[in-house]
């Protein structure tokens, strides 16, 4: 009996360590076991659910999801007979590109008009002393003057089609407004084409001024001189500007002008690929949508070089800038150019964009 | 008022293209300008159906939501039309129509298009019914003579019709109860059994 006791307590234990394997044994066996049948099954059953399907409207939901047929009317895209991407663009044009982008719009402009009336104009600090440094050459001034009149001339007519419904019909009338868009389309797509070879030749000539450097990255990150007391360095080209300058190249070479002439069918003449009303829907929204943010940036950069900063418009009207103003400004610039200050037409300059500034 | 329909049987539709034929004849559009036009899907194969599609007079028409000179109107009787005075062919109906509606008469440099034009149900357009200058714009207008559009009216099977929605849906409703059969039948066959 005094050996049997441990005897029965070792096939205890090994009962409940069998009993417990058996356990988890049936219980992995009830999950995985009815899972098998997959395998045996699986085909069968999908290939009987495939053959009751409802045949008719599989044939009409590739129809509806725009798959092409033969017609015998020829044009492109005669035999699609459901055009699908309308829906988004519709949605898109007349949900978030006119709704977000009209505010974004008047955000831009009450932006500004906030700054100027918190801010003021930026002054140059010291005394004019009368001694100018050249800063744009004609040529240059001529391509910025020319494509800024074309920018001009595109964003009127630009939101003209986007917001004229909203805001022009029930200024000008249906008849009176349907003229002006007829103009303003036409002039819009007679326009595009002039001023994109304005953008292009500003990639041409601009962008040796407008490699980023370290200099730009401690301009942006005291805000142009708005956080802290001392005006940041700057080259020719201060962070500021190259960040608009690159804008004006990616935005608005890249996306909207090479958008705009796939629309008028350019891009169809230089054999980028057909013009499809997919392809036209996607131009149209990248068209607009970039076209709205590079005229709200536009509009501070047209704030920052008239009334915004004093003795700024001078560099891009006469050509030539005032010593102090390229010191304050552009003070690693100013040292390549000091050599070169003169008296030359400088009391003009002078008055000229005062009278300028006063009249905007 | 009625509210006036198209509905294109596939089911009977033989790409004639006599709809395309009517049409053009009736409202003498110009050359490349299709206001209808057949398509047929699955050309060739076994089960192939071809359907006639023209402007399908939406309710709420997309075209005219997105119209920069808002220059569509919905008449009494449901039929979508177009003021041609106020359109200045900017293409935005083309991109947002479902069906391909909307037509140009040009292609050209600048991306000029010349007026839109499209399916009028037969009903002209804003000008003076059955006057010279709404013939020469916009096509017959048989609607105000109490007839409806000829692709209909000359379709040999009977397979297009217009008209009022309620009948034209009375008319489909009587037809399909004739014909029968579960939806999986379809093509082959709805005629012959699978086995065939």
């Amino acid at each position: 009996m005094k050996e049997q006791q441990p005897k029965s307590r070792v096939s205890a234990r090994k009962r409940m360590r069998a009993m417990g394997w058996s356990f988890l044994f049936i219980v992995l066996s009830a999950m995985i076991l009815p899972s098998t049948s997959y395998l045996f099954t699986s085909d069968q059953v999908y290939a009987q659910v495939n053959e009751d399907e409802n045949q008719r409207s599989n044939f009409w939901r590739a129809v509806r999801q725009g798959n092409e047929g033969y017609s015998a009317v020829s044009g492109p895209e005669t035999g699609v007979l459901i055009n699908n991407g309308g829906q988004n663009w519709r949605q898109i044009r007349n949900g978030v590109i006119s709704t977000y982008g009209g505010w974004a719009i008047i955000g831009s402009l009450a932006a500004v008009l906030l700054f100027f009336l918190v801010k003021g104009k930026i002054r140059v600090e010291e005394n004019l002393s009368g001694l100018t440094v050249p800063r744009w050459h004609v040529l240059e001034r001529f391509m910025h003057w020319y494509t800024a009149a074309g920018f001009v001339v595109l964003t009127i007519t630009g939101l003209s089609m986007l917001f004229g419904r909203i805001v022009l019909i029930p200024l000008l009338g249906a008849k009176g407004f349907s003229a002006w868009a007829n103009l303003s389309i036409n002039v819009h797509n007679f326009v595009g084409p002039f001023f994109s070879i304005g953008v292009f030749a500003m990639l041409l000539f601009w962008v040796k001024h407008n490699i980023p450097n370290a200099t730009d990255l401690k301009w942006l990150a005291t805000g142009g001189g708005l956080i802290g007391n001392n005006h940041p360095s700057a080259g020719k080209a201060n962070g500021g500007e190259k960040v608009w300058y690159w804008v004006v190249i990616l935005i608005g070479l890249l996306a909207v002008c090479g958008t705009g002439l796939a629309l008028i069918g350019w891009m169809e003449q230089l054999g980028f690929g057909d013009t499809t009303r997919a392809s036209m829907q996607w131009m149209h929204q990248i068209h607009a949508i970039s076209a709205i943010i590079w005229t709200v940036i536009f509009f501070g950069h047209a704030y920052i070089g008239t009334i915004g900063t004093e003795g700024a418009l001078e560099g891009m009207t006469t050509g030539r800038v005032s010593v102090e103003w390229a010191k304050q400004h552009h003070d690693q610039w100013y040292e390549e150019v000091k050599d070169q200050a003169s008296v030359e037409s400088s009391s003009s300059a002078v008055a000229d964009a005062s009278a300028e500034t006063s009249a905007t | 008022m009625a509210r006036m329909k198209f509905l294109c049987d596939a089911e009977r539709c033989i790409e004639c293209n006599g709809c395309v034929t009517a049409c053009k004849n009736e409202n003498e559009v110009p050359w490349g300008v299709n206001r209808r036009r057949v398509i047929t899907l699955g050309d060739g194969n076994a089960g192939e159906k071809s359907i006639s599609v023209a402007c399908m007079h939406c309710t709420d028409a997309p075209c005219a939501a997105v119209c920069p000179v808002d220059c569509f109107y919905t008449t009494d009787e449901g039929i979508v039309l177009h003021d041609k005075d106020l359109c200045i062919g900017c293409g935005y109906c083309f991109y947002a129509c479902p069906f391909g509606a909307p037509q140009y008469p040009e292609k050209e440099a600048f991306g000029v298009r010349g007026k839109m034009d499209k399916c009028t149900f037969c009903a002209g357009g804003p000008a003076e019914n059955n006057s010279a200058e709404e013939k020469e714009k916009y096509g017959g207008n048989r609607i105000a003579e109490g007839k409806l559009p000829l692709c209909a009216e000359m379709c040999s099977t009977k397979a297009l019709i217009a008209g009022d929605g309620d009948m034209v849906s009375d008319i489909y409703r009587e037809r399909i109860l004739k014909r029968g059969g579960r939806p999986q039948t379809w093509g082959w066959d709805a005629a012959y059994s699978k086995s065939t």
